[in-house]
Order: structure tokens, then sequence, then C-alpha cells
């Protein structure tokens, strides 16, 4: 039942050898063939442009009101790319290696290899659309670190990298719609998949400005719709981004692969008060140069800089000296918690621990930059100023940021952090050629669950989001658009559109009716709080059960008594929030039953029955090794498929930062 | 910081769509800390509406981190309320006072139609875009990204006007409504990269000609744009337009 078609051969063999046998749709025939994309993020809009390029007709939908403001905007640090051009050992195979190994030995194989692979080709690719890079004084490409490796493979652009990431993409995106192979539909929101004959041939979208339902063929469906950490409510997740493309892809029949595997980020600025909306995160790169620690002693009244340096216990340089501060995501957020659990926790909530830079501020750009400019003997306010300006150059914008929110200058005083929901390395299952279980449906970026395993290392989405966009995707769509040429489009007055059409209308109709007492943005925040407390950074039977149970009858409620004021036919964000709403109430009990199979700790997933003396996540690979896959029955049960993970290469062991 | 919750008067426009007209509507808001950002304020008034039974107000907004560009909003006469080089979303309460009263209205141009109540119609920038900027690769190049060299500082300067987050602060600031400086910095973007030098002339002819026909206003030169744009896009990015624009004019074959 479950072929996740990956290629026979030699690992490093597998791509190559499928380009140069998969089938091809001739030019004359692509102009025939219609393809929805839905998201344009940074996946949506590469494979959009890209499949707009190569001649097929294109409708792309975002909900936002430029395909410009997708979510990818956001991502700060860096993307990663196996290029080597620091001469520091890096290749393919390191990459491949890193990222396996980063994702605790749960992700397939065949696929981080040829993501490893076409993590080149992204950064000329990106380079020739004109995306500003940060540059070495000779003009040349510059990169930075990032966690879970030893190699400096990260292209940025300042904080910003992904804004100009996807302006990269978007702007080739545009190029297309002006020449006519791409169709935009922006404020648009898919609400369900028209499946006819077993294959995806359409969508039923809602215009959010009249609020009308419109239909929409294709000869294949592609959701590029982002990740669901919103099921959390705070996260570091636009206020827009949500689960609700796939949750009903995966109601028409798209299994859904590891729900449970969520990414919970080291480094967000904690939470303040009740009235808090989301969460802000500070970029991994910063771990570059700050660098992490509590103070020695419980109940620590002094300010961070009145502590003195032997009173402050670097916590991740102590237990991780070979990577130190930049240890992979789930390990620096579990020793964060770990640190204020025991009390040593800093600021008002006692939920935080320091981010300080003055170390590197002072002795690495400070003595740097006092030495380029042939100053003998600096003092300390010199090595500050100096310092400064280079960190303000780094990562000015974040700085910047951080000031505004909290009001304190991370220039002068630590900055204060906590681990926050960021990423899903959870989403659609899809087989090698990134085809989910529903023919011609596909799903890539973030919103599939195939290359980060149970953790994905920092900079790794935009190379992942960019890589089924721009190099997978065009090549696997013509491989199955080859024998759908004969396909004539199919009118949308066609009974599978009609039926998926009213249902979309009835559970509109049904959520405005129900005039209840509470906001939908209560029933969210509640939801969240479960989630956060009972499948969050730690996990255990006993919660997740409770968390079941808790989750069915917040579900309950929401039905009987959530409030959507205004109405149908008009532009009505409370109505798309509880369509969006709706679905995190489901989705929220998968991932905790997924949460509660999973017996063993492995990346973000950790089960507090399941770790060494240390501490550390203990994986049970005699068990655990597969992907848990869960196909819909309807009725709101599942059953549990697993797609075994056989690895050919790779020897994985517990992993270790050490 | 000192923290501090305060009691405010808001001033909200209110339009139920693009065809009929609007009108402010008084609002009292009670408690607000001055540790929630502009937005959280919002959400604290509309979650208060609903349960009166009231209708919300609606607003634009996604990353609430500053980049997506989607907020929008006219606070006390400024795009983007009170701070320098500040989104709406990055705004904090702590930029107002116990009593004040605070007015908020929509971007106000002819181009950008209001939609419903803050939310207005940016579409007009997505088709500017269109008519020219990019650079016209196709997806499969197979130079290495270094065999590009590109000087460090006009990569800087190059980054700095395309980190422009299409918000539409400079239009609704500006006295015209002219859309220069969102223009000129994508127009910068691509001309300081040696990769944008082959259509250099006509990008600069076809996205004038695009904001004119959008019914974008003309560039006096008064900087009230530079003044408002929270990515601090520089105005020296409008003379860079316009030699651009000048020299394409007179040597252009068309």
């Amino acid at each position: 039942m479950l072929d996740a078609k990956i290629p026979a051969g030699k690992l490093e063999e597998k791509w190559n050898n499928y380009k140069g046998h998969c089938k091809l749709v001739n030019p004359a025939n692509k102009r025939k063939l219609e393809i929805i994309v839905v998201g344009t993020g940074l996946a949506g809009a590469s494979a959009a442009a890209t499949l707009g390029e190569l001649g097929y007709k294109v409708k792309a939908f975002c909900f936002q009101d430029s395909a410009r403001r997708a979510h990818s905007i956001a991502a700060q640090g860096g993307i990663n790319a196996a290029k080597n051009y620091q001469n520091d050992g890096d290749s393919v195979f390191r990459l491949f290696y890193d990222t396996i190994k980063g994702g605790d030995y749960r992700a397939r194989e065949a696929n981080v290899h040829r993501l490893a692979e076409v993590s080149v080709n992204i950064i000329d690719q990106c380079v020739a659309q004109g995306v500003p890079f940060a540059r070495e004084y000779g003009g040349l490409l510059n990169n930075r670190s990032f966690g879970g490796t030893q190699v400096k493979r990260t292209f940025y652009a300042a904080g910003q990298t992904g804004q100009q990431l996807l302006i990269g993409a978007y702007q080739a995106m545009e190029r297309q719609v002006a020449l006519g192979n791409v169709e935009m539909f922006s404020r648009h929101e898919m609400l369900d998949v028209v499946v006819i004959d077993g294959k995806a041939r359409g969508i039923i979208a809602r215009d959010l400005v009249s609020g009308k339902l419109e239909r929409y063929f294709g000869h294949a469906v592609v959701l590029c719709t982002g990740g669901y950490g919103n099921v959390f409510y705070l996260s570091t997740n636009a206020m827009g981004s949500n689960a609700t493309a796939v949750w009903k892809a995966h109601k028409k029949g798209a299994f859904f692969g590891n729900p449970c595997m969520t990414q919970i980020h080291p480094t967000c600025i904690p939470v303040s008060g009740d009235h808090q909306s989301k969460l802000t995160l500070m970029s991994e790169s910063l771990r570059n140069d700050g660098r992490i620690w509590v103070p020695k002693k419980k109940e620590e009244t002094r300010r961070a800089n009145d502590i003195p340096e032997e009173e402050r216990d670097y916590y991740l340089e102590r237990r991780y000296p070979a990577f130190g501060n930049l240890v992979p995501r789930d390990v620096a957020s579990r020793a964060a918690k770990e640190r204020c659990d025991a009390g040593y926790g800093v600021g008002t909530t006692k939920q935080a621990v320091y981010l300080d830079f003055k170390y590197n501020l002072i002795n690495k750009y400070g003595r740097t930059e006092a030495s380029k400019q042939g100053i003998h003997n600096p003092d300390q306010e010199t090595l500050i100023r100096l310092g400064k300006e280079v960190v303000k150059e780094e990562y000015g914008n974040l700085f910047d940021m951080y000031e505004k929110i909290t009001g304190e200058n991370p220039y002068e005083v630590p900055m204060r952090i906590y681990p926050a929901v960021h990423y899903t390395m959870g989403g659609l299952w899809v087989d090698y050629e990134l085809m989910t279980s529903v023919k011609g449906l596909y799903c890539l970026g973030e919103a599939n669950f195939s290359d980060h395993g149970a953790n994905r290392l920092g900079a790794s989405a935009l190379m992942q989001g960019l890589a089924d966009g721009y190099f997978v995707i065009p090549y696997t769509i013509g491989n199955y658009l080859a024998d759908e040429i004969a396909v004539k489009p199919i009118p949308t007055t066609h009974e599978a559109f009609e039926a998926a059409e009213a249902h979309v209308s009835e559970r509109i109709n049904t959520l405005m009716n129900i005039q209840g007492t509470e906001s939908v943005e209560s029933f969210h925040k509640r939801l969240g709080k479960i989630m956060w407390e009972k499948c969050g950074m730690a996990r255990n039977e006993k919660g997740l059960k409770e968390a079941i149970v808790e989750i069915r009858a917040l579900r309950e409620e929401f039905w009987k008594n959530v409030r959507v004021p205004g109405e149908i036919n008009e532009m009505n964000p409370e109505l798309d929030k509880a369509n969006r709403v709706a679905d995190f109430l489901e989705l929220g009990e998968l991932m905790c039953m997924d949460a509660l199979d999973r017996r063993e700790s492995c990346g973000g997933h950790f089960r507090e029955e399941s770790q060494t003396e240390e501490g550390e996540a203990l994986r049970h690979d005699d068990e655990f090794m597969y992907v848990s896959v869960w196909n819909y029955k309807g009725d709101e049960s599942w059953e549990m498929l697993k797609e075994p993970l056989n690895y050919e290469v790779i020897q994985p062991t517990q992993r270790n930062y050490k | 910081m000192e923290h501090y919750n305060m009691n405010l008067t808001l001033k909200v426009w209110k339009q139920k769509n693009s065809q009929s007209a609007g009108r402010f509507e008084t609002y009292q808001v009670k408690d607000v800390s001055s540790e929630m950002s502009f937005l959280e304020m919002f959400d604290v008034l509309n979650e208060q509406l609903i349960h009166e039974g009231k209708e919300p107000i609606a607003f634009d907004h996604d990353c609430r981190e500053g980049i997506c560009g989607t907020c929008s909003m006219y606070i006390n006469g400024r795009p983007h309320g009170p701070w320098h080089g500040t989104t709406t979303c990055q705004l904090h309460m702590r930029a107002f006072k116990d009593g004040d009263t605070i007015v908020v209205e929509p971007w106000r141009a002819k181009a950008f139609p209001v939609i419903k109540d803050l939310m207005v119609d940016r579409s007009a920038f997505d088709r500017i875009i269109q008519a020219g900027g990019y650079i016209s690769v196709n997806t499969g190049v197979t130079i290495d990204g270094n065999a590009i060299p590109v000087n460090r500082d006009n990569a800087e300067k190059s980054f700095a006007a395309a980190a422009c987050i299409g918000c539409g602060a400079c239009v609704a600031a500006c006295k015209n409504s002219s859309a220069m400086l969102f223009l000129s910095a994508k127009v910068s973007h691509l001309a300081l990269l040696p990769q944008g030098e082959i259509e250099r002339k006509k990008r600069a002819l076809d996205m004038v000609a695009q904001m004119d026909k959008e019914g974008f206003g003309s560039c006096t030169n008064t900087g009230a744009c530079e003044a408002v744009c929270p990515k601090e896009i520089e105005i020296t990015n409008i003379a860079r337009l316009n030699r651009e624009y000048l020299s394409a004019g007179l040597s252009a074959d068309k």
C-alpha cells in the first residue's frame, strides 16, 4: 500500500538516474496541461515560476494580499548549500550526513541525498536572479555556521535571508504572470481538493474579499502551504499560517506522515503576558557569536552584567564541548528547559536564559577590527565600539527587533530567550516524487514530511523549499503528466466539484449559525495551552492521553458555542480564522495520537519515559525505525501504516555532540 | 523597563466595503499593557467587540515581525505610527500614555482602494513588479554563483534597497500618492548588480509606465516617503531611478 518509489541503484546515482529515465512532456502538450499551485512561499513561488517557464498553464493561490507576503519571508539566518567555498571540508556527502544525523535518523536517505545534491544549484539560481547575498571584500559569496554542523556552509543576507530568497522567487513568478503562463489568485483560500476517479483534479477556493466559493480545475494539484505550528497558538509562525489545505487533502485520502514531529526553536523572545499573540524568533545565526548562560546560583537577583564570569554557567559549552553553542535546536531547547525547570531561569518569569554577545563582540570582532585599523593595545571602550559596528552589520535588524519588542538594548545587556514552537517536520506523506497518496496531488516544502526526520537543522528549510520547487517537482510532475496529455480539462460543473463545493458551503453555514458566546481566538488559545503543556517539549503517556480527551471535549464545545460575527459573503477575517481553528482542533488530536504511539525519544519528539542517564533523547531503532503514516478512515478515526526506514549508507548511532 | 497600564480612546475608520462610504467610530479600551504590541491592543479590542455582539475591526496583518509588509495602519496622521523605522506590528504600546486618543485610518490613495475598514488593495504593487521588477533568467542556470563577483559596496547598497517590504507606507505618506520610493527601491536593487545590467533600461521605462497607469501620483521630492519608511529605504534611490530613467529614455531604441 505504501510505496515510496525510491529509485534503485547507488544512493549518489539515484537522482541522476531518475532524471535520465523519467517520462517527459513535449512543449506542445505542456501548454494543454493545467497545474494548480496552492501557497506562494519559497516552495510554491519557485514551483509556479519554474512550471510556468516550462510552458505549463499554472494557477497559483495564496490567502495573503500578495504572493510576496508568504511566511517564508520571515526566515532570518540563511540557507545551506554544499558549495565548500570556505575550503573547510564540506561536500554533498557531509551535508547529507549532517541532515540525516541532525534529523536523528528518521528521514529517508534517498530524499536527503537528493536535497544535498541540488543545494548547490539553488545558490547559483538565486545569484542569477539577483538575490543580494552577503559578500566578502573580494566580491565572492560569504558564509556563516549554523547548528549541528562543523563547517561554514550557510549563505545569508543579513538577518533577512528568507525575505531575499522569497522576493527572488516571487519576482520570477511575477515574470511568468506577465507572460501569461501563471495566473495569480491572491486573497484566495483553498478549502477542499476535488478528486475524480482517484486523481486530484482541482480545488474549491474561497475568494476572501467577496466570500464567494469558486471552483478551479487542474490536471494536477501542488500544495505548498507550509507547516502547522499554529496548532500551538503561540509560535513563530505568521498569524495566518494554517493547516487547512493539507488537512482537507488528508481527509480526501492523502496520508499524514509523522504528525508529532514538531520543532521547538531554542532562541525566541520569551512570553511577556496573556495578551501575547505570537512569538518572535531570534535567528539561530546569533549562536555563532552569542554565548548562552544562566547564573550558577538559584534565585539570582543581580542583573546580568553584574554577575561575574566565574558565577555564570555556560551550560551548552559545558555539556557539549565539541559543538558548544551550536548544538542542534532540539538539544539546545531541552537544555534551556532543563536549566529553567531546575530553578536557574532568569527574568521576571524565570522562564528564560541569557544569550550574550559581549565576549565575541569584544574579543572576536573588536580585536579583528582594531587590528585591521592598525590600533595597537586598544582599550576596552575602543574594542566595544569597533565590535558593535561589525555586529550591527551582521545582525542589526535582529537587534533592533529585540529592542522594539522588549525595550532593552541587546548591545548593552544580554538577550533573554526561551524556546518556542517554530517548525513542523511532519506533514503530508509523499513519495520520492513528492506525490501524496492521492494520485496527481503533490506536496512540497514544510507542508510535506519528507527531509528533516525528527529534527530540522537550521538553514535547511529554505534549502528544502527551493529544492522542491525549483529542482524536484519540474521533473517528477512531468513523469505523471506524461500520461495525462489526453485528458481534456474537466468542466467544473462535474458532480465531484458540485459535491465538494456543497460540502464546504455547508460547513461555513454551520459555523456561522452556531452564534455561541466564545470567540474563535479563545478556543485557539485553549487548544494551544493543551498542546504546549502535553505535546510540547516533553511528552509522556499520561499527559498525551489526557490531551486527547481534552481536545475532543474542546472540539465539541467549539462546534456548539463558537461565535463568528459578520456575514458569509463579505471580507470576514473571523470566519477565515474559524475555518482554520476547526481544522487545528482535529490535527491537534492526531499529533497527540502519533506522539503516544512513538514510545521513544528522537529529535524534537521527547518522551520522558525514554531518555539516557544524562537526559538525552533515547531512540529505539529496533522498534521505531519507521515513518508513522496516518490514513484517515472517516468519523474521526485513523489507521496507522508504517514506512520502514532502510538505511543503506549511514549507520544510525546515538547522536553525540559532545 | 517600567511596565504600566493605560486607558485609551480609539477613533477608527470603519467602512463596510469598497462601494460604501466610511466613517470614524469611537472605542474605549481599558487596561492596555505597555508591553503589548499595537496590534495586540487591537486583538484585545476585537475580542471585547465580539463578546459585546458587535462587529470587530478588519485590519491586515500576518507575520507580526515587521517583515511581511502586510500591516498598514495610518496612526495619528503617520503611516505605521510614531516610531521611526518601525512597522505597525512592531510598534508597542510604550509609545503611548494613559488617556491618549489615537486615530487610526487605512492607507489613503487612489491606487489603493479600501476593501474593508483598515484593509486596502495593494495589488497595483504586484503589477508594477510584473512590468519588469525581475531579472529574466529561467530555472536551471549552470554558471557557478561565485562566477559573478559583486563589489561588496554595491552588494550592500543593493541589499539595502531590496529590504523594501512593499507595505505602501511611502504611498500613504506622500501628498501626491506617488509610488516612487517603492519603484526606485526595486530598480536600484537590480541596477546595482551585474546580473541586472542587461535589462536595466527597459526595466526603468516599463516600471514607470506601469506606475503611471495604476494612478499613482508624481514625485515632487518632499521626502515624506523616506521619513516614514519602516525599512529606512533612502530617497537617494529615487535619484538613482531618475538617472536610470533619463538615460534609458535618451538612449533606448524604441
